[in-house]
């Protein structure tokens, strides 16, 4: 299969093309098309309400989304769901976290691993001190309900959960979603880590200047279309974005 | 009364009660996993005691063709699934679990004579006969509107109670039936007689309760389904399907339904019917703890098997009438912690 | 929307009502027999399409209710001699009673409780009815009266069957016109818009609590009728698995429409008779196996079409228009408003915990009348966690919000808009099934009287009539004319949240919450929307603004205060804040 994916070096995990998402009548997503190689972090920054949430739901499988979809060199067609798609090793790290509150912080750890535990994998204690290893206060906490953690320590949980599945393409959104900045900059150093385990990471973040400094690639959406792209580094430096964030140009 | 008579009626309480504490968790794990009310539970109990009647009678019991039809149309069901999916591959195993396994237990029913089988092998195939009926029910009823609101669910429940009931007079007629005696032991206790088979009914939910205890603490499949019940987006993102959540908590309360069955029904002549009002007051029991909380839930169930036996005493024609108003002060108690609109 | 279509439907309902005046003179008994029962069932029915269809509450205790009713006459006239048109409020009353209670105590509660509450008191019941020596136990009681117009007495079906269609005609007649009234449209919201009724100050615990008893009332009717049909009553027909019938009925016939109960009543009773006809000699046993046939039939139509029968019917139907043409009336008294400048609503340290999380951290700020203040922040801040803890859908942890030089912070969100405070929400919360007027119109709740007994005998017309002029007045003002009488789910985004302002408005608010109004709106929908709001301020609103696009705060805010983590993050005009460090890197984010 990877001969398939391969183009020259890089191996392409994820590509769209024409996606398009609504929520009954109503147009959320537009034409969108996208791609995430190996090993590779790809952002999409973009004001509220632009649809970055329903970009990640609808690659999860948890919102129908019309166009095409080609994960690991496959079509995805009408089976797709997400129980398929988490086997196949795409994971999503909600922007609501969804942590599974009145269970331990080694319960939720355990369970991101269901997945590979129901295909006869019985590697998650070793996986669990992998994460460990990553995120060293989700150790000291092992044993504390995840309702009762703090904000940052959530988001480390939902990510390291999200770990125990050793995805190949991990969702995250909105990773700094309500975090002080001193976590912020934890988070995203981990994130940073992350990439040298050959996981590729889509990142959607409206914190632009942190979610492009990390991250290869990036994208703009901007009301359900995408307005810009290239590489983090340009697009950092480009008037534009912050334009689109504040309304300093008064641009239509 | 005096001491004895309380002592005999304590007995009978705790006895029912400790049924009722096995519906009712098996209620509340239901309900908190996919919103389900599960009446039809009770139909589960009366089956698997009439079925283990017919096989100890030597009859044929009539679960085995619901087991079969249900088998063929979740088949023809999921076949053509897997063909519209063009996952041809899928069809061999669908017709396999759905119908071969089916097959292959009517066979041994018909080949094994059950009745000369010793009583731990009939128990078995009752339970193989009546268990795999909650998922496939399951499949069937609700998981083509799992996402419904739990009115919508509510209300297929009622219809799924009601069906069963028809099928049940159907299989079984309208005669009651008893199953012979796990143990024909009693005790001494002071003047009273300690009945075996009341201890065993006791004992055994006991052993069921904790068992369940350990498999929601330590298996993962445990936790998966409490996972589930706390949050239905969390784990479906961590591969736990709604539809695996569902069939669990199905076999699980499936089970538990037929074993209750089971045990009470040496020392209970079970009517098709009878279920309904046994499952019902384990619903009383689950309704005290909130269908939320388990330990409430089966402690509320062992106060409705106690109430039970001492209103049949004091005012036995009332004894129904006494037991389900005593959830009304419940309710009342309920309704007063609760200040919020809710949106369904 | 033709309008040939308006004779049209009235020509069906003349007709059927034509041949429910010949059928006596025609039909055999037998068949005359089944139409009274049609009638009875469907009484009991339409109670459950109001609770279930429309209300989004059920119960399977509705033949409890019948049962009520039937032994209230039938014990009354046989042991006390008590008239039977005296026997009939007794009955309504002890109904209506038993109703109130059970629904006082499980309303409160989460929607499922209240049916496994009818289940257990229908079980209850039964059981009392077939234990009291006094009511015959389970032989029931014989010998009941005939009903008795002046000489004539209803003896016979055939007498009795014009009594019972009259009375359901009267019935469905009487829900239609509550339905479409101000109570109706409150009712009409208790399924998924409870929250949003509330903040337009409607009581919907008590809208649950009419409309279960209403339907319970309708069962005691059919009870009385019932008993004086048969002149003779037994605990049978009143037992659980008769109330889950009923609910049947209503399911399978279309649960949201009135005329479904009729069309449910008569399916599921025409089938009944011909399954217990058949099915017995076709399994070699007798017994109720009917009801296997029904329950497999509950699950097909509640998964394939929930909507129940009628819905199918009534494509070949086309539906008349439901709006009559507009009447003029005098336009409704308007608040008078606070001096402009003046402080309308101050919040000081306000804070709102979620378990661990802290979404509001002592948040203090005032908004005046006459002013646009803007909420701004990045995603997650808590704005909207203000908004409704100032608007009482989701009370604060702890702070003080005065409103008008009143504390709110306690008070239920209905108190509130009482007082003059109205709101949009971030996730536009319209019934989609409704018309663009109707939605507006609840907004307008608050500001009439009438009861639902008004709106069933229709005189409530007049005040109708204002609310409604108030609610198209308000359209026209957002933009939405044309779009006045089409349903809200069927807008784009933006438009259905124009609707929202208007409905805000129609509760004729002095301080106005607007939560993310100008989300998914084009440039020019945009303009429009900023104009709409600069008038409202001129007349002296004062507006509260949380929205995202920056060129719309500050084109448009006199005063802006800045989110970030719960915290006041900066407070200040608009050109101050476009220029705050704090604030740019607040939304812009960075590592150093």
């Amino acid at each position: 299969m990877s001969a398939l994916l391969s183009q020259g070096e890089r191996v392409v995990i994820l590509e769209v093309n024409e996606l398009s998402v609504s929520y009954g009548k109503i147009p959320a997503l537009h034409g969108l098309a996208l791609k995430v190689h190996r090993g590779e972090i790809v952002t999409v920054i973009g004001p509220n309400g632009a649809g970055k949430t329903t970009l990640l739901c609808a690659l999860m499988g948890l919102l129908p989304a019309r166009g095409e979809i080609v994960y690991l060199g496959e079509q995805q067609g009408v089976g797709r769901s997400v129980e398929k798609l988490v086997r196949q090793g795409m994971t999503l790290v909600p922007e609501k976290r969804e942590l599974f509150a009145e269970m331990s912080v080694a319960d939720n750890l355990l369970l991101g691993a269901f997945d590979r535990y129901r295909v006869g994998h019985r590697d998650e204690l070793e996986t669990m001190d992998q994460v460990f290893d990553v995120f060293p206060r989700l150790m000291e906490r092992r044993q504390q309900m995840a309702g009762t953690l703090s904000g940052g320590e959530r988001q480390m949980l939902a990510m390291g959960r999200a770990l125990m599945a050793k995805p190949r393409l991990l969702l995250l959104d909105e990773p700094s979603l309500g975090l002080a900045p001193l976590i912020i900059k934890e988070i995203f150093r981990t994130i940073a880590q992350l990439k040298k385990t050959g996981v590729a990471i889509l990142l959607v973040e409206q914190n632009a200047r942190a979610a492009l400094q990390v991250s290869d690639y990036g994208y703009v959406l901007e009301t359900g279309e995408l307005s810009l792209q290239g590489p983090s580094r340009e697009l950092a430096s480009d008037e534009r974005v912050i334009e689109s964030y504040l309304g300093l140009g008064g641009r239509h | 009364m005096d001491l004895q008579i309380a002592l005999l009626l304590g007995q009978d309480g705790i006895t029912n009660g400790a049924i009722y504490a096995l519906l009712a968790l098996a209620l509340v794990l239901v309900f908190a996993v996919t919103r389900v009310i599960f009446i039809p539970q009770g139909e589960f109990v009366a089956f698997g005691a009439l079925t283990l009647a017919g096989l100890q009678a030597g009859r044929l019991p009539g679960t085995i063709w619901l087991l079969l039809a249900l088998g063929v149309v979740i088949s023809v069901i999921e076949a053509s699934r897997a063909v519209r999916e063009r996952q041809f591959r899928r069809i061999p195993m669908i017709l396999l679990v759905n119908c071969g396994v089916p097959l292959l237990l009517a066979g041994a029913l018909f080949a094994l004579s059950p009745a000369a089988l010793p009583l731990p092998l009939q128990v078995l195939l009752a339970l193989l006969v009546v268990v795999p009926l909650g998922p496939m029910i399951y499949r069937l009823a609700y998981q083509p509107i799992a996402e419904a609101s739990v009115l919508a669910l509510l209300i297929v429940s009622v219809a799924v109670h009601v069906t069963l009931i028809g099928l049940g007079l159907l299989f079984f007629g309208a005669e009651g039936s008893r199953t012979k005696s796990f143990t024909d032991v009693s005790f001494a206790v002071g003047d009273t007689l300690l009945q075996g088979q009341t201890v065993l009914v006791v004992v055994a939910s006991l052993v069921l309760i904790v068992a369940l205890y350990f498999f929601f603490e330590r298996t993962i499949y445990g936790k998966a389904l409490r996972a589930t019940a706390m949050n239905r987006t969390g784990a479906r993102l961590m591969g736990i399907s709604g539809s695996l959540a569902g069939m669990l908590s199905f076999t699980l309360a499936a089970a538990i339904g037929a074993f209750s069955g089971i045990l009470i029904s040496p020392i209970t002549t079970i009517y098709y019917d009878s279920g309904f009002l046994i499952g019902l007051k384990g619903f009383v029991g689950a309704i005290i703890g909130g269908l939320a909380s388990y330990p409430v839930a089966a402690a509320g169930a062992i106060l409705v098997g106690l109430l039970e036996a001492f209103s049949s005493f004091w005012a036995s024609a009332f004894k129904e009438v006494i037991v389900f108003t005593s959830i009304i002060p419940v309710l009342v108690w309920r309704s007063l912690k609760t200040r919020h609109v809710e949106e369904e | 929307m033709s309008r040939s279509a308006i004779p049209q439907a009235t020509l069906l309902l003349s007709l059927f009502i034509a041949a429910l005046l010949v059928a006596p003179l025609l039909l055999p008994e037998f068949y005359l027999t089944l139409l009274n029962y049609i009638g009875l069932y469907a009484i009991v029915a339409l109670g459950l399409v109001l609770l279930t269809g429309v209300g989004g509450l059920t119960s399977f205790g509705q033949a409890a209710f019948v049962g009520l009713g039937a032994y209230t006459t039938a014990y009354l006239t046989t042991v006390h001699d008590v008239s039977p048109w005296l026997t009939l409020p007794a009955g309504l009353l002890v109904t209506a009673l038993v109703a109130l209670s059970l629904g006082l105590v499980t309303l409160r509660l989460s929607g499922h409780f209240l049916p496994l509450g009818t289940i257990a008191w229908g079980i209850a019941l039964y059981y009392l009815f077939g234990n009291l020596a006094a009511l015959g136990g389970h032989t029931g009681i014989s010998g009941i009266p005939p009903l008795q117009f002046f000489d004539l007495e209803l003896r016979s079906g055939r007498e009795f069957f014009y009594l019972i269609w009259a009375v359901l005609l009267t019935i469905i007649l009487a829900t239609r016109n509550l339905l479409d009234s101000r109570e109706g449209r409150a009712i009409r919201a208790l399924k998924g818009g409870a929250v949003m009724a509330e903040a337009m100050g409607v009581n919907t615990p008590r809208s649950k609590l009419v409309i279960f008893t209403v339907a319970a009332l309708y069962a005691g009717m059919s009870g009385w009728l019932y008993a004086h049909l048969q002149r003779f009553v037994n605990p049978t027909p009143f037992s659980l698995s008769q109330g889950i019938e009923y609910l049947f009925m209503a399911v399978v016939g279309g649960v949201s429409h009135v005329w479904g109960a009729i069309l449910g009543a008569g399916l599921i009773t025409v089938l009944k008779q011909w399954l217990q006809d058949w099915l017995p000699s076709l399994l070699g046993k007798s017994g109720n196996f009917e009801m296997i046939v029904f329950g497999l039939l509950m699950i097909l139509v509640l998964q394939r079409a929930r909507d129940g029968v009628w819905p199918m019917l009534q494509r070949f139907f086309p539906q008349a228009p439901v709006h009559g043409p507009m009447i003029k009336a005098q336009a409704l008294p308007r608040r008078p408003l606070p001096e402009a400048g003046s402080v309308l609503l101050e919040v000081t340290d306000a804070c709102k915990r979620f378990g661990g999380l802290v979404a509001n951290d002592r948040m203090s700020f005032c908004v005046r009348a006459g002013e646009v203040m803007a909420l701004i922040g990045p995603n997650g801040a808590g704005k909207s966690t203000m908004f409704d803890g100032i608007s009482g859908v989701d009370p604060l942890t702890s702070g003080a919000v005065s409103f008008r030089g009143q504390r709110i912070e306690a008070l239920p969100a209905r108190a509130i808009a009482q007082r003059g405070m109205s709101r949009t929400f971030q996730h536009v919360r319209l019934l989609p099934a409704m018309s663009v007027i109707e939605n507006v119109a609840i907004g307008t709740h608050l500001r009439g009287r009438k009861s639902f007994v008004a709106a069933a005998f229709r005189s409530d017309r007049g005040e109708e009539a204002r609310l409604l002029q108030e609610a198209a007045a308000q359209i026209e003002r957002c933009g939405l004319a044309e779009h006045m009488h089409e349903l809200a789910g069927s807008l784009p985004l933006g438009k259905q949240r124009a609707v929202e302002i208007a409905r805000a408005l129609a509760s004729d608010p002095c301080l106005l919450l607007l939560d993310e109004p100008a989300a998914g709106l084009r440039y020019l929908e945009k303009q429009a929307l900023a104009e709409l709001l600069r008038r409202l301020r001129a007349e002296g609103i004062g507006i509260l603004l949380v929205e995202h696009d920056m060129d719309f705060v500050m084109g448009l805010a006199d005063r802006v205060v800045v989110m970030e983590f719960g915290q006041k993050l900066a407070a200040g005009l608009p050109d101050e804040i476009q220029r705050n460090p704090a604030v740019i890197e607040a939304y812009l984010g960075g590592l150093e």
